[in-house]
């Protein structure tokens, strides 16, 4: 009886994801499967994925990185705001959550206008009499432009984290003889792992399929996945190589997903041992 | 008391809602043009939408731009939008037609079709004038910022490769005009379907991309002006709107070699809700004296000599937008491409832009 209540309650729920998941992820799989022209059965649409592997590796390795300096800009953040008087604490969460609530492509923009040769950064460089940077349309400047976007996606998971350590733990290491660095690399870290690990998923996944930010701050050398997808269905007029290309993106960021899940398992097994 | 307040608060409010749902009862034309291409008020031009209102009080403009035909098409293809008036080129109005998304004019609600010069009527795309009413006309060429390009090295398209300039040079992001440069470029037709010879222009393309700063097509103003950038192929209207901003900044068509002549069209396609009052916007626009003022702030080519004495004498005088019939015999016109060589071509652009070894698919090889 209780069992069919739960059910009738998350009916809505479940109609909502049949059709909004569920159907249209067959829609893309019959597009992947499907020559564009006579739409016909074919695997030419998976064959030709080859082609764009060297794009798939790049997207990893820009998002891979991007997440990792996200960590490690962000966890010292996250901790301090842990530990900080809860008044300051609501500020400063409001402080990293404040960006989010502008569109990330007017932030992206505001970053090609502060970057390019004419922009704001060069101009003020010339006007104090030194050599212009060229900062724009570099790798470093698509990780910036990343790192810039995703990183409240890795401090508020963190600090959730952080934030409900209990702090008889640290007191009982530091009276067991833990020194400092002790206490975080043995219970601190292991404990914050979890958020860890959503804030490098919630970092790695967007990042992995970001579209705007390679194409406005990155060379026409850095391509990434999310713009051939985009390119795909907006100018290229072939949904079918788009269906295929981000259907591979989708088992990318499953695998990659439960890669580190899969890890973090372990992590949290270790903890409780 | 509070309940009773908060009812008649949603009373007064629910009212509000549908009292001003009655009195509005224009009718909405979507019209879809390409960005920057209808003067709106700007630099002490008229405002061609608000005049268009102003005349028609019933009828209201619901304004939308696009930036490339295949954007447009792509949209259109795709369905479920409803658009009352487009502006795209000539090869994609042949597209069009034979592709059945356009609907048959109605001349009689298009009087001013009669101003239209001889010269714009019965054209390659729609040889019978039963689907569109030209807009502007205009070429295709180069242009630059004489402070940085050195002028020994303004000749032809080849500047376009000039590793001098490397990150200072901007490209079409479309397959079409990107293909067409390097059409001339190499000597080819422009209006070629050999699969070989798109082959060879897709590769020269491919070489180019390491000194391309960005594939655009309406950034071009901010970054020309603002010397982001230095290079860039563009319409010729375009460079007299650029130009007023920037002082330095030259257009030239290239010596000796081949170059396009285009003509944008408005037409009406069959996703139309409201025909009559499309066919009453297209009409307006043809009207001389709107044309004029128009095309004083967008620059291009009008189709209406009769437009031009209502224009700034410096446009309708200015070699860029009006260049001698010497010149333009050695211009060209887009023609539709058959459906299978558009793909094609689309597909090496795609090949090109996203940085993968280029190549043709297997069906060709």
């Amino acid at each position: 009886m209780k069992k069919n209540k739960s059910l009738l309650l998350s009916g809505p729920y479940i109609a909502w994801m049949v059709i909004f998941t569920l159907i249209p992820l067959c829609v893309v799989l019959f597009y992947a499967l499907t020559d564009v022209d006579t739409g016909a059965f074919s695997f030419g649409n998976i064959e030709n994925l080859v082609l764009y592997l060297p794009a798939f590796w790049r997207s990893i390795l820009y998002s891979v990185v991007s997440a990792l300096i996200c960590l490690v800009i962000g966890y010292p953040v996250a901790y301090y705001m842990a530990h900080c008087r809860p008044t300051a604490q609501r500020f400063l969460y409001m402080l990293v959550m404040l960006p989010m609530c502008m569109s990330f492509l007017l932030r992206t923009l505001a970053w090609v206008g502060l970057l390019q040769d004419t922009g704001i950064i060069n101009n003020f460089l010339e006007m104090l009499g030194l050599p212009r940077l060229s900062l724009i349309r570099t790798p470093g400047a698509v990780i910036l432009g990343m790192v810039y976007n995703y990183l409240p996606y890795m401090i508020l998971p963190l600090y959730a984290i952080i934030v409900k350590i209990d702090n008889r733990l640290i007191e009982a290491a530091e009276d067991l003889g833990c020194n400092s660095i002790q206490v975080f690399a043995r219970v601190v870290l292991p404990l914050s792992m979890p958020g860890i690990l959503s804030g490098v998923t919630m970092v790695f996944v967007p990042a992995v399929s970001t579209f705007y930010i390679s194409n406005k701050l990155g060379s026409t050398d850095i391509v990434l996945i999310g713009d051939i997808i985009e390119r795909q269905f907006k100018q290229g007029d072939n949904a079918n190589m788009g269906a295929a290309l981000s259907l591979l993106l989708m088992v990318l960021v499953f695998v990659c997903t439960g890669i580190m899940n899969r890890f973090g398992s372990d992590e949290e097994g270790g903890v409780l041992v | 008391m509070k309940k009773l307040f908060c009812f008649l608060l949603a009373c007064v409010l629910s009212f509000g809602c549908c009292a001003c749902m009655e009195t509005d009862d224009r009718v909405t034309i979507n019209v879809y043009n390409w960005g920057q291409y209808i003067s709106e008020g700007n630099d002490g031009c008229i405002d061609v939408i608000a005049l268009f209102e102003e005349a028609y009080p019933n009828i209201r403009v619901n304004y939308v731009t696009f930036d490339s035909n295949e954007t447009m098409y792509t949209k259109m293809a795709g369905g479920g939008i409803t658009v009352d008036v487009i502006i795209p080129s000539d090869y994609m109005v042949g597209r069009l037609i034979e592709e059945g998304m356009l609907l048959e004019l109605d001349f009689d609600n298009i009087p001013n079709y009669k101003y239209i010069d001889q010269r714009f009527r019965n054209t390659d795309y729609d040889p019978e004038n039963k689907y569109s009413v030209p807009y502007t006309w205009g070429t295709v060429g180069i242009i630059y910022n004489s402070k940085y390009v050195d002028e020994e090295d303004v000749t032809g398209w080849e500047l376009l490769w000039n590793e001098k300039y490397a990150d200072k040079i901007l490209m079409f992001d479309n397959s079409r005009d990107a293909f067409c440069i390097t059409q001339c470029l190499l000597g080819y037709d422009i209006n070629s379907t050999d699969p070989q010879e798109f082959l060879a222009c897709a590769q020269k393309l491919a070489e180019q991309r390491p000194v391309v700063q960005q594939y655009i097509m309406d950034q071009v103003f901010d970054l020309m002006e603002n010397e982001e950038a230095w290079i860039a192929p563009y319409y010729a209207g375009d460079y007299l709107t650029m130009a007023d901003e920037n002082e330095d900044l030259c257009f030239y068509l290239p010596e000796g070699q081949g170059f396009n002549t285009f003509i944008d069209a408005m037409c009406i396609p069959t996703c139309a809700k409201n025909k009559k009052e499309a066919e009453t916007f297209i009409n307006f626009l043809c009207d001389p004296e709107i044309a004029g003022g128009n095309m004083d702030w967008i620059c291009y080519g009008t189709p209406l000599s009769a437009a031009k004495e209502y224009m700034d004498p410096e446009v309708v005088n200015d070699p860029v937008a009006y260049p001698d019939d010497e010149i333009l015999d050695r211009g060209d016109g887009y023609i539709a491409l058959p459906r299978s060589a558009t793909r094609l071509m689309e597909e090496l652009f795609m090949q090109v832009r996203n940085g993968i070894a280029v190549h043709l698919p297997k069906k060709y090889s």
